[in-house]
């Protein structure tokens, strides 16, 4: 596939990530500071944000896990986790996970067990989609580098 | 604050007004020569905060929790003062919502701290709290900023950083005085303090 070709793919991508960002997409302008704090001085610092993100999220949600399964549930430790979770996901952009953080945090506060479980389960799913769809994302870019091309930038 | 941190102000507001210097031919003084101390438990946050700062010239030194901070600043009982003549940050930066001691918890001991209660604080946070807001800017916190944040807020913090470096050397300027005298058109609302003897800060030439 020829530069060209790339870059227009990964422009529409790009597009069907932010789209309907008010209406819940999966990654919000927050995304876009991100990638304007990159240049040739830190050419990975997007890649190494949400590198740091991923690990951070997977630690947490293993956390989060455990402590749903304890008898009592300590709704105070759940929602200090979920509050990490909903600030790096925020920092990030990743807009739909940040949003499960929020409606978890109400469920917590309500000492919803069952609410607590159904959104850990959507809270995870939103997360694994939104981590293949940015590593998608990072595949095209490094194709795009590969065939000789520069990244277009996102409006 | 020392000789050094007055020739840095003096830089700075001659290059903010476009003259130059007559001592040392040293150019316009970029941001680069201030330090920023940068405190969050967020390793995610820490990254960001520490690239926006970077990418505006800054020189940024990142901590992961108030304690840490605290050591750094010289403050923490259970070191000792270690270099303080080399203590050179001219803004901290740091997070409210931080397990242990929180953003204010750390505001509000270096507010007490008569050697670093100039040096200008700003308070981030993902909540949009107002009795929290209050209470910050009540201790003297310059700014409270809703995370995340953007570029645009930390352009901000140059004027809250030559607004603390004047500050102090009003201080140095005016030590046997009972009452401050007004200020300058440039240091707006500053409020009026006793003096002080104040103790050396070191160098603020920030190598």
């Amino acid at each position: 596939m020829d530069v060209i070709q790339l870059q227009r793919r990964f422009i529409d991508y790009t597009s069907s990530l932010y789209r309907e960002v008010t209406l819940n997409g999966f990654l919000d302008e927050q995304f876009t500071q991100l990638q304007q704090l990159q240049d040739e001085s830190n050419p990975e610092f997007v890649v190494e944000v949400v590198s740091l993100f991923f690990e951070d999220a997977e630690k947490l949600l293993a956390d989060l896990s455990k402590t749903l399964t304890q008898q009592p549930i300590d709704f105070k430790k759940v929602d200090a986790h979920v509050h990490q979770f909903k600030g790096s996901s925020s920092s990030i952009g990743a807009q739909r996970v940040k949003n499960e953080c929020i409606s978890f945090r109400a469920f917590c506060e309500q000492r919803n067990r069952e609410g607590c479980l159904q959104c850990l389960e959507q809270m995870k799913q939103e997360y694994y989609h939104v981590k293949n769809k940015l590593e998608t994302l990072f595949q095209l870019e490094h194709q795009i580098l590969e065939a000789g091309g520069t990244i277009p930038m996102t409006e | 604050m020392g000789r050094d941190g007055g020739v840095l102000l003096q830089r700075v507001l001659e290059a903010e007004s476009g003259s130059s210097s007559s001592e040392g031919s040293e150019g316009p003084v970029a941001s680069s020569q201030f330090h920023v101390l940068a405190v969050d438990d967020s390793i995610v946050d820490r990254k960001v905060i520490e690239r926006l700062l970077k990418i505006s010239a800054y020189k940024v030194t990142t901590v992961d929790s108030g304690r840490r901070a605290l050591e750094y600043l010289g403050l923490d009982e259970d070191h000792s003062s270690v270099d303080l003549d080399n203590l050179n940050v001219n803004m901290i930066i740091t997070d409210y919502c931080m397990p242990g001691m929180t953003g204010y918890d750390l505001l509000k001991r270096i507010k007490e701290s008569k050697k670093l209660k100039e040096i200008p604080v700003v308070i981030m946070s993902s909540e949009n709290v107002v009795p929290r807001i209050n209470r910050c800017l009540e201790e003297g916190a310059e700014e409270f900023i809703l995370k995340p944040v953007k570029l645009a807020d930390v352009e901000r913090f140059k004027g809250h950083i030559i607004k603390g470096l004047s500050k102090e050397q009003q201080e140095q300027q005016q030590p046997a005085s009972n009452k401050r005298k007004s200020m300058s058109e440039d240091l707006d609302n500053l409020p009026a303090q006793p003096p002080e003897r104040r103790p050396r800060l070191g160098e603020l030439s920030g190598a």
